[in-house]
């Protein structure tokens, strides 16, 4: 109990400590405190289902995503309005800060939907439907679908809302990769159905002991991307 | 009675005729007045207008967010409705392809268009009026060099009777006196050129003026400042407000150039003036407009207006609550007397950001959070999160009422109505 008291006191006299110098850390932590709010502290994101987790993502995609919003490709007034009168080079340094983040993930929701549904999203991710031209989610998004570097987004660790929201938001033409838009493409030929099996499926998924992207992809990508300079970009 | 009725008739003629005539007027202009700001020797006529039309901000509203530069179709709202900017590229059937620099002059000096109709003032032909003949022909010139961009005009949303274009011959007889940039004898070159800077191109009045109900600029029976695109900008000549007449200048240059300086910072409309026209300012412009500013006649704090009011007796509860949010959400920031940890926060002690009478932009800086802009002078700025998710309209009243009264701060509490207010409209 003594021992409990002392420590108090003495975590009590550090905080005073700090609170009468009141100097902040000159860190991209202490300037990136703005994304918490949202994206949960550090980038983890939060319990909320709508703001996706941005650390540990690969830091070309985040690049690429802070320029689509400063420029209007991608809509969300207030990402927009926090990011518009940021230089490329400071939009950079955010993406490789948060792109350097490794933290645990928090474990899997458990999933309402269906065994149905699941094996329909299944199939989608792993074969695709070359009948309709749709191609796999791990053609690009990598074997363990935790992305590739530099470019491409992983899709595990990611709430069913926010999946299901970028699906919808491709399909309303408020959200756009830089031409070509490969992924707009691929939206644009799947029925409402399909976004939910795979949306379903994805979001179930324990992410893998490794959850960092692949370094690199084994084949060229199946169709052409414009947000995809990196290596594996298609031929 | 009939006499009576005839001199009514005539002084109705005679107004009618002033009006007509104030309203209509042709006005050449005195092109034998030249800049006051002096060109750098050896530079083109096109890198000078270059340099005015960033310093002008054209791109402000001449930019759609992810357009072409200079192409138009952004939108600008107002209380009388939408306008869409207008196409300043060279492209002869949406842009200026077929004007002239006699063209130019008339819109900018008269507020005229090519085919001699009426501009609406939401272009700020008023400042632009004080322009002299060569700088209007070098921003042409600087124009006739972008790529021409085929971007036809959206026509204006305005309600009602504003949508009525020959309306604005009424209002210019009231409102616009044409007339370029006359210096003032009795004040040397620099405090002249800043005179022209803040008066004329870079048309700050604009915004930080109040404007009366029918959208024309008042300053001089009122020294508030302007609500203008959701945020409230502060009055310049008011020292409770953006009045800087106590700043050394290297301050006032450092906000106007960087977008922060010591206890001061740049956000929403006021960034985007920063980061795309001042930043980019010269440093003997930017002096001289810290010269000007630090000159103007100080005046009393603007009568307060538009504001819910909350009553005396919620007053020192919403204070004690507010006072747990702030130590809750804020003061690992900001320090728990409101000290703040500069760069990183500023102080909320003395602030008059946070204790000015207009409460709009603390509202939306808690709701919205914000950057300051990322300057070559502060490229990495430190960031304000917005709490708009995480705190109830009266979370926000709360705390807002609490750091506008503690630590001898002396604002008016904040209504939960005003806060909500603010949730709405377009983020700037």
């Amino acid at each position: 109990m003594l021992r409990k008291c002392r420590f108090a006191a003495l975590l009590g006299l550090l905080m005073l400590g700090s609170a009468a110098t009141a100097a902040a850390p000159d860190t991209m932590a202490q300037r990136m405190l703005a994304c918490a709010a949202c994206h949960g502290a550090e980038g983890r994101a939060t319990g909320d289902g709508f703001y996706p987790r941005i650390a540990g993502k690969p830091a070309g995609y985040l690049y690429h995503q802070l320029i689509n919003f400063r420029e209007g490709r991608r809509l969300n007034a207030q990402m927009t309005y926090l990011l518009e009168r940021q230089s490329n080079d400071y939009l950079r340094e955010m993406a490789e800060y948060f792109a350097g983040l490794s933290l645990p993930h928090p474990p899997t929701q458990p999933t309402q939907a269906d065994p149905a549904r699941l094996q329909h999203g299944l199939q989608l991710v792993r074969q695709g439907d070359a009948t309709r031209g749709i191609p796999a989610c791990n053609d690009c998004h990598g074997e363990k679908m935790t992305g590739v570097m530099p470019d491409i987004p992983g899709l595990l660790g990611l709430p069913y809302d926010y999946l299901v929201a970028q699906f919808g938001a491709w399909r309303q033409g408020t959200r756009h990769g830089t031409a070509p838009d490969c992924m707009a493409a691929i939206v644009a030929k799947l029925t409402p159905e399909d976004i939910d099996a795979a949306a379903s499926w994805l979001a179930a998924q324990p992410m893998p002991a490794d959850p960092h992207p692949a370094p690199s992809l084994p084949k060229p990508l199946p169709t052409s991307c414009g947000s995809v300079t990196g290596a594996g970009a298609a031929q | 009675m009939k006499r009576a009725l005839i001199i009514l008739a005539l002084v109705g003629a005679c107004a009618a005729t002033a009006i007509f005539w104030l309203g209509l007027r042709s006005d050449p202009g005195d092109v034998s007045m030249t800049s006051p700001l002096q060109a750098p020797v050896g530079i083109s006529t096109e890198e000078r207008g270059h340099y005015l039309v960033r310093v002008g901000d054209c791109m402000a509203c001449h930019t759609r967010q992810g357009g072409a530069d200079y192409a138009g179709g952004r939108v600008i709202p107002t209380p009388f409705g939408d306008f869409y900017s207008p196409n300043l590229t060279p492209d002869p059937e949406t842009g200026l392809g077929l004007w002239s620099a006699d063209d130019f002059w008339k819109a900018m000096h008269e507020g005229r268009s090519r085919d001699g109709s009426l501009l609406y003032p939401a272009f700020p032909y008023t400042n632009y009026t004080k322009l002299s003949r060569d700088d209007s022909d070098a921003m042409f010139a600087y124009l006739k060099t972008l790529p021409a961009v085929k971007q036809p005009r959206r026509e204006h949303q305005l309600q009602f009777p504003y949508n009525y274009r020959f309306l604005l011959v009424g209002w210019r007889a009231l409102f616009f006196r044409p007339g370029v940039y006359q210096p003032v004898g009795a004040q040397d070159a620099q405090w002249n050129r800043g005179a022209y800077l803040v008066q004329g191109l870079g048309h700050c009045s604009a915004c930080h003026e109040a404007r009366n109900a029918l959208g024309a600029v008042q300053s001089r029976d009122n020294p508030a400042g302007g609500l203008v695109l959701n945020w409230y900008a502060p009055a310049l000549s008011a020292p409770a407000e953006a009045g800087v007449q106590h700043w050394p200048k290297e301050d006032i240059v450092r906000l106007l150039r960087d977008g922060i300086a010591p206890g001061a910072s740049t956000l929403g409309p006021m960034a985007e003036v920063v980061y795309e026209s001042l930043q980019h300012a010269s440093a003997e412009d930017l002096d001289a407009m810290a010269t000007y500013l630090k000159s103007l006649e100080p005046s009393q704090p603007p009568p307060a207006s538009g504001a819910v009011r909350v009553p005396a007796h919620a007053v020192d509860d919403m204070s004690k609550r507010g006072a747990t949010i702030y130590a809750d959400h804020c003061a690992s920031c900001h320090g728990e007397a409101g000290e703040g940890a500069p760069p990183a926060a500023p102080a909320l002690r003395g602030n008059r950001a946070v204790t000015m009478d207009s409460a709009v932009n603390p509202i939306r800086i808690v709701l919205f959070g914000g950057y300051a802009p990322g300057t070559a002078g502060n490229p990495r700025p430190f960031g304000m999160p917005p709490f708009g998710n995480t705190l109830s309209n009266q979370d926000v009243a709360d705390v807002m009422t609490y750091t506008r009264s503690a630590w001898g701060n002396q604002g008016r509490p904040v209504s939960s109505a005003e806060v909500a207010r603010n949730r709405q409209g377009p983020l700037w």
